[in-house]
């Protein structure tokens, strides 16, 4: 582009901001409106999902029910695992994503504005359709986020509106995902090559095409049930020469890689923030994103893991334990590279450095009752039992969630223009570490006692335990208000902010000033 | 700052508190090693990955502590510049590989043994209904239904107002055991009627579903007489939590007299569902099996919830339509919970069941169905 195009384009941008009113939010196109939509959206279903757990640990808190029919709790389970994963986690990241990417490769927006509208938009539907069927007679779905039929096929009218909420948000993260690929593929600034992406970027670009990869299977695994209940096919009922299993196999093809889909970009976020308050560059970045993409590819020939009880054969466990095995080391060299990233640094411990570190400490427990869930043998103990309900929450609440506020407080000045309540943060980072443990470090030892996941109601030997889990959990979600206070108070003013924000700070996304402009980069900026 | 140093001090206080709490508890925090050999070699693996998982955390946090408390910009130091290291890389992908191989071979000669199930001694069926054990004794035929027991089941019910602390084994108790002999080879074959299920006993280190259409198969060997207590592993539907697995492990010589006795009484109840019953003696036994087999779902007053388990008071069925109340009792409703009796129940209980629903909560037909009636309409 010469320097006249330049000037034209560049005068055709400024005399257009944002429309005034709250049409400006239906409307975007904007990656940092559409961003900030994402995120507020993610942050609300924290709160409804976070109350669904409430409503579980409540009920939990002592043997006997006393608060909620079993089959309400099996709602509460069913429904807090769904929006957590797909209201909250991913629209999070597709949040951070949809802010930072285009600041961090240079680029003027997203590749396509007008689908990156439609992508966020189908969101707020598909989960209306979703938390509807709680007010439908015979209540919501209650059979596990899992949804293995023939339990699944039970399910009453709330099915069929389940069944196309997740077609919606399928829809949703596909075009999420075409977005972000077709913006790192195309709109990259001059000089900035695959090898010089920040790693974040990295992480979600991988996590982009495992999205378009497994989504469309769990597709097509609802559409099956779909079919199943309502037009007499019998893909999944023995009765009819189907295969109950077969739904389990596809549901965790998608499921592992998903699972995956939920922690990257946490990966990509903590290799951010380390560098940063360590003073000194990511340590192994080729390997880091090398691993990363071992971890991808390893994703997809794994699934089975989830499912060592159901009866396959000794040649199918034997080789999905030891792939399952295999995913530790690529997982280790990230771990080995973040503390190697500290080693030797200028730390300093602002509230994004906290989460990240909490992030890889946590993150690593859950890795390690992982290893120890992938020996099949030892697994047969362990599987459903509340040892999984540890181990997962562990990767996910003190790894993925962690990743996130992380991100959120180390870009936060940048979007307001404002530091965040320094203090504040701290009181939210040690209240979250502390009661987060509380909440799900017992349920190991729960689980290795004999408490199977998914009861509303045990055996009064698994009492105390449990109480303390419940006491942990309402800590932990009545720290989050902290985290919603620090925010309304961040945007509402503070010390301002400088457009490099933090000291060790490297990276395109601090050379805009702190809030940047309605549009970035229009020229790109010259990568050397 | 000062208020925020004090928090987790405050913190450890509550747990502490919480930790007092007087309840019966045993604050058991590992697996159980079991009674058989594989639940001990399970159990030493479990500790072996267990042990290594704390080495490699001490060597990392180790590591990251260190650099925490030195490598901090208050202490005065200047950042390193290092930034890459192929040596340290392969270092570590190669070391965690090896220790990988360590786990994996152990873990595969294990799972092997776990899976041969030849050369077994007895053979038993294990079935999994919404929401009990069917057990079937395919050597000697002996067949019956292992359902929680009733003073769980009391006290299990929202608002009972019954300390569950009071009830002994609370929700792991059921109202009949499955007898297994000790020292023998038992070959447990698994399936369901309805979902899917699974079967776990802990202190047998076996756990695998019960998939309806599908036969799985494990195998124990229980070194000492005892009584092993397990629960349902993979939900099932609204009492999932509520279908507990009992074993009463017996020597060779107590098994072989209760397989004896247990086929004296089976010809027994055969005998008893040729006469005519009475309609007191009908209601009677017909509340027992109701408030076994039913009500989990059509709840105590008949009522149902609505929108997914069907009211029993007042509709066509129940006060009109005979036959298609015996058949759905017999047959089920496919695509829902309401599965098929005629092979769970015998005749009297069923024929019980179905008169007692005609004549409680104010339904009042009168109506009076004999065990024979049964006998008959499922020849049909």
């Amino acid at each position: 582009m010469n320097a006249q195009a330049t000037d034209l384009y560049h005068d055709d941008h400024d005399h257009h901001g944002p429309p005034p009113g709250l049409w400006r939010w239906v409307v975007t196109t904007n990656h940092k409106d559409i961003g900030t939509l994402y995120l507020w959206f993610s942050l609300i279903m924290f709160f409804i999902g976070g109350a669904m757990a409430l409503v579980i640990r409540t009920e939990l808190f002592q043997p006997g029910l006393q608060v909620v029919d079993p089959h309400f709790f099996n709602q509460m389970t069913t429904l807090h695992a769904l929006v957590m994963i797909f209201g909250v986690v991913m629209p999070a990241f597709v949040g951070l994503a949809n802010w930072m990417l285009p600041m961090m490769v240079g680029a003027p927006d997203m590749a396509l504005p007008r689908m990156n509208n439609w992508s966020f938009w189908i969101l707020p539907f598909g989960f209306g359709l979703m938390l509807s069927t709680l007010f439908m007679e015979g209540g919501g779905p209650s059979a596990g986020w899992t949804l293995y039929p023939p339990l699944s096929l039970q399910t009453g009218d709330a099915l069929p509106f389940l069944i196309f909420s997740i077609h919606l948000l399928g829809v949703s993260s596909i075009m999420g995902a075409i977005n972000i690929i077709a913006t790192i593929m195309n709109l990259r600034a001059p000089g900035m090559t695959f090898m010089k992406m920040p790693l974040f970027v990295w992480t979600w670009f991988i996590t982009a095409y495992l999205l378009i990869a497994v989504m469309p299977v769990l597709a097509g695994a609802v559409t099956m049930m779909l079919t199943d209940k309502y037009f007499g096919t019998s893909f999944f009922n023995a009765a009819g020469g189907g295969d109950p299993v077969m739904f389990q196999h596809i549901f965790w093809f998608f499921g592992h890689p998903e699972v995956y889909i939920l922690i990257l970009p946490s990966f990509g976020l903590v290799s951010e923030i380390i560098p940063t308050f360590s003073r000194k560059k990511l340590f192994g970045y080729s390997s880091m994103v090398y691993a990363t993409a071992s971890i991808a590819f390893l994703s997809f020939i794994v699934w089975a893991h989830h499912m060592f009880t159901v009866g396959m054969p000794l040649a199918g466990e034997l080789f999905f334990m030891f792939t399952t095995m295999l995913i530790a080391v690529p997982t280790g060299v990230k771990v080995f590279n973040w503390v190697s990233t500290m080693w030797k640094g200028a730390m300093t411990f602002e509230t994004p450095m906290l989460f990240a570190l909490g992030f890889v400490i946590m993150f690593t427990i859950g890795g390690f009752s992982g290893l120890m869930l992938a020996m099949t043998p030892i697994d047969f103990q362990y599987h459903d039992t509340y040892f999984v309900v540890a181990h997962f929450h562990y990767v996910l609440v003190p790894g993925a969630i962690f990743g996130i506020i992380a991100g959120v407080y180390y870009w936060l000045p940048k979007w307001t223009g404002n530091y965040y309540d320094e203090t504040l943060g701290k009181v939210h980072f040690w209240l979250s570490t502390i009661f987060v443990n509380i909440l799900f470090f017992p349920m190991h030892f729960v689980g290795l006692a004999g408490m199977p996941r998914r009861i509303p109601d045990y055996s009064v030997q698994f009492t105390d335990f449990n109480q303390i889990a419940t006491i942990g959990a309402f800590g932990f979600g009545f720290a989050q208000i902290l985290f919603l206070v620090l925010i309304v108070k961040c945007i509402r003013g503070g010390e301002k902010a400088t457009d490099q924000v933090w000291e060790g700070a490297e990276g395109l996304e601090w050379t805009v000033a702190s809030p940047p402009p309605y549009h970035t980069f229009s020229p790109q900026p010259i990568v050397k | 700052m000062k208020n925020i140093r004090r928090i987790p001090i405050v913190l450890l206080g509550l747990v502490l508190w919480a930790a007092s709490f007087p309840a019966a508890a045993d604050w058991q925090l590992n697996l159980t090693e079991g009674v058989t050999e594989i639940s001990r070699e399970v159990y030493d693996m479990h500790m072996f990955v267990l042990w290594i998982c704390v080495a490699i955390g001490v060597i990392v946090f180790g590591a990251m502590a260190y650099s925490i408390f030195y490598h901090r910009k208050s202490k005065g130091v200047t950042p390193a510049t290092f930034h890459e290291s192929t040596t340290a890389e392969l270092i570590w992908t190669i070391i965690p590989f090896l220790i990988l191989v360590a786990m994996a071979i152990p873990a595969a000669k294990t799972l092997i043994v776990m899976e041969d199930t030849s050369d077994a001694d007895i053979t038993i069926k294990v079935t999994g209904h919404q929401w009990k054990w069917e057990y079937e004794y395919l050597e000697s035929g002996i067949r019956f239904i292992s359902n929680l027991h009733a003073d769980s089941r009391e006290a299990a019910t929202l608002g009972s107002g019954i300390d569950p602390s009071s009830v002994e084994n609370y929700l792991l108790e059921v109202d009949k055991p499955v007898v297994l002999p000790v020292g023998k080879k038992v070959r447990i074959l698994l399936t369901a009627s309805d979902v899917i299920h699974a079967w776990w006993l802990p202190a047998i280190a076996v756990k695998k579903d019960a998939i309806p259409g599908f036969i799985n198969e494990m195998w124990t060997k229980i070194d000492e007489v005892g009584i092993y207590r397990g629960q349902c592993a993979e939900l099932c539907g609204r009492d999932h939590g509520f279908m507990p697995i009992v074993v009463d492990a017996r020597s060779e010589s107590d098994y072989n007299d209760w397989v004896t006795a247990e086929l004296a009484a089976a010809e027994a109840a055969a005998s008893s569902a040729d006469r005519e019953w009475e309609m007191d003696e009908l209601m009677e036994r017909g509340e027992g099996v109701y408030a076994t087999y039913c009500v989990a779902c059509h709840q105590g007053n008949g009522e149902g919830i609505p929108g997914i388990f069907p009211s029993l008071v007042g509709t066509p069925m129940a006060l009109e339509d005979i036959e298609g109340h015996v058949d759905i009792v017999l047959n089920g409703k496919e695509g829902t919970a309401m599965q098929a009796f005629a092979n769970q129940l015998n005749d009297a209980d069923l024929a019980a069941v179905i008169t007692y629903e005609r004549n409680a909560w104010g339904n009042d037909t009168g109506d009076v169905i004999q065990p024979s009636t049964i006998r008959s309409m499922k020849v049909q």
